[in-house]
């Protein structure tokens, strides 16, 4: 039995070294591509167009049909995936947290309204939404944004106001009641950090759930402009050459894949040591 | 229970009222079905455009169209589709099965996967086997759908020319889609069956049924399966939408004709009505399922009805 434990315990400590490493070598590339590729992974090398991978060390990763250079190309699209998983999941979790709250903690018309959103969030995937509205604006990234925020808030409202149902009820709480402190300084300095952990977790998995979405909309067409550079969009013009040339479709494929598995593992850790009696995996 | 089952009704017929009107309102933002219609067509004055609207019954107030909308599909009438007038119940019928049949492949395609592998993880707790099943299963979770839809057609249709990459040819066809959304599905599943085998298998039955002797396959498949499957049968449930929401872009790579192709064809067509009744649909069919587990799930366990 100790030695199973053991053996548990390295195991998560492994998804947190896999997952860190993995995050800090995606974000670390994306945050220095300006650095690394200056042309924003736009120059054009018309005598090499369609280049395979591993042949010449000026591109390492090959090249497009316009002879632009993958590598730099996936390690730029990265700025697209890190924008819209940071702001929407970070829009999201504050304005959830901030009605699961007020939901939690004084009852009532919130709560009611706040469960019925949830039952009509379940019933309209986020993909069918996207692409109903993405057809109005045109598409566009800050749209892309606000529809997550707009579709996911929710979560954090009802995972808050499960805890600070239980919290209100418990003695430091109604002790801080007791010494006549205000509503909001209770509700922010003491009930929000008992309740953050799952917050936390749920912040991490929907990042990488985000980054995800985005790429599937801007693959489809409804996402991101096709000219900026983005892991969606170059899955959706390599489809094109995929007889000829796996290599456009692999890489930002691979880049999407170490970020999100990153953050999934980095989440899971954060899972087993924050919220061990979850449930749903 | 007869108050349970009421109240969950009402609480789905809600739901699928909001979806509804949701969306039609949002439909309505999205440009002008009138100026789409006629892209291509030469010179148009603004008085085509105003026939056409008057045509589509589009020059009438929202609250109109869209009550005309509820009283068509009591009757079982979703209008027609602004391209070429066909019903869009007509369109619906042919795209529904297809889209259906391809979530229940795919569904089985992760049970089949995702029970035995689950099981094996949880057995094993803390071991190697569990470690790489946890992994791998976590790193399935990491990709979009659609990048493994495009790895699949690059294996087994561009390399080893086993399947056809797109379209409906036959049963053949079924196979690319069908693993591809089962294979994401099945990511999720593991990790679910290990957890509430993990629960169930610290039971005191548990440790009487191997006590007694039986063989381990019987206690895990007969005895912990069973007791397990609750949580299982609830979680397939919520996974529903998510995993239809997924085949809308499956679809579109393999070019499968099922419910998102036609959903994303309405988008870009502004065509209203066909979009209207795809989402409704998509949302009777979710909360329906739903609804469905719910009432299961109070069947078997009552305490959840009193709740």
């Amino acid at each position: 039995m100790r030695a199973s434990r053991f053996s548990l315990r390295r195991f998560l400590a492994l998804e947190l070294v896999l997952g860190g490493f993995l995050l800090a070598v995606m974000i670390g590339g994306v945050l220095a591509s300006g650095w690394l590729f200056p042309d924003g992974g736009e120059a054009m090398d018309l005598k090499a167009r369609l280049l395979p991978p591993f042949v010449r060390a000026a591109h390492p990763l090959g090249t497009d049909p316009l002879g632009r250079d993958v590598l730099s190309r996936v390690v730029t699209g990265g700025w697209i995936s890190l924008t819209v998983g940071f702001w929407s999941v970070l829009g999201a979790a504050s304005f959830g947290t901030l009605v699961g709250l007020v939901a939690g903690y004084y009852r009532g018309l919130a709560e009611t309204l706040l469960m019925r959103f949830a039952d009509v969030q379940l019933a309209l995937p986020f993909i069918l939404l996207a692409i109903t509205f993405a057809a109005i604006v045109g598409s566009s990234l800050p749209l892309m944004i606000v529809l997550m925020i707009v579709s996911q808030w929710v979560q954090y409202a009802r995972v808050v106001r499960g805890s600070v149902l239980s919290l209100r009820e418990r003695e430091f709480v109604q002790a801080a009641r007791a010494f006549g402190l205000p509503d909001p300084r209770i509700l922010f300095l003491h009930v929000l950090p008992n309740a953050f952990g799952p917050v936390l977790i749920l912040m991490t998995l929907n990042v990488a759930n985000n980054i995800l979405l985005e790429s599937s909309l801007t693959f489809l067409g409804l996402g991101v402009d096709p000219l900026v550079p983005s892991w969606g969009g170059m899955l959706a013009d390599g489809r094109t050459y995929m007889q000829t040339a796996w290599w456009i479709t692999v890489f930002p494929g691979l880049a999407i894949m170490m970020t999100v598995l990153g953050l999934n593992l980095v989440g899971d850790w954060l899972r087993d040591n924050l919220d061990p009696t979850a449930k749903v995996p | 229970m007869t108050l349970f089952l009421i109240r969950r009704f009402a609480q789905a017929l809600f739901v699928v009222f909001a979806v509804t009107l949701i969306v039609s309102w949002a439909v309505r933002l999205s440009g002008d079905p009138a100026v789409m219609l006629t892209q291509g067509a030469g010179s148009v004055t603004e008085q085509d455009l105003a026939n056409i609207r008057l045509a589509l019954g589009l020059d009438r107030p929202f609250h109109v169209q869209y009550l005309g909308f509820l009283k068509g599909l009591f009757a079982g009438d979703l209008g027609n589709s602004f391209m070429g007038g066909t019903p869009v119940t007509v369109l619906i019928a042919k795209a529904l099965p297809a889209t259906l049949i391809l979530a229940v492949s795919a569904l089985l395609v992760s049970i089949v996967l995702a029970i035995p592998l689950g099981i094996r993880a949880a057995v094993k707790r803390g071991g190697a086997e569990d470690q790489v099943i946890r992994i791998v299963s976590l790193a399935g979770l990491s990709f979009p759908n659609f990048w493994l839809a495009l790895m699949m057609v690059l294996v087994f249709s561009i390399l080893l020319k086993w399947l056809p990459p797109s379209g409906w040819d036959g049963p053949t066809s079924l196979i690319l889609p069908a693993l591809t959304a089962g294979v994401i599905n099945t990511a999720a599943n593991v990790r679910l069956v290990r957890t509430a085998m993990l629960e169930t298998l610290s039971a005191q039955y548990i440790m009487v049924a191997r006590a007694k002797g039986l063989a381990e396959r019987v206690v895990l498949y007969k005895h912990a399966l069973r007791n397990s499957a609750i949580p299982l049968i609830t979680y397939v449930g919520i996974q529903f939408g998510g995993l239809v929401a997924g085949l809308v872009v499956i679809e579109r790579v393999f070019n499968w004709p099922g419910m998102g192709s036609l959903a994303l064809d309405a988008v870009s067509g502004r065509d209203y009505p066909v979009l209207q009744g795809v989402v409704t649909v998509f949302a009777v069919l979710i909360v329906g399922v739903n609804l469905a587990v719910d009432i299961v799930y109070g069947l078997v366990d009552p305490r959840i009805r009193t709740e």
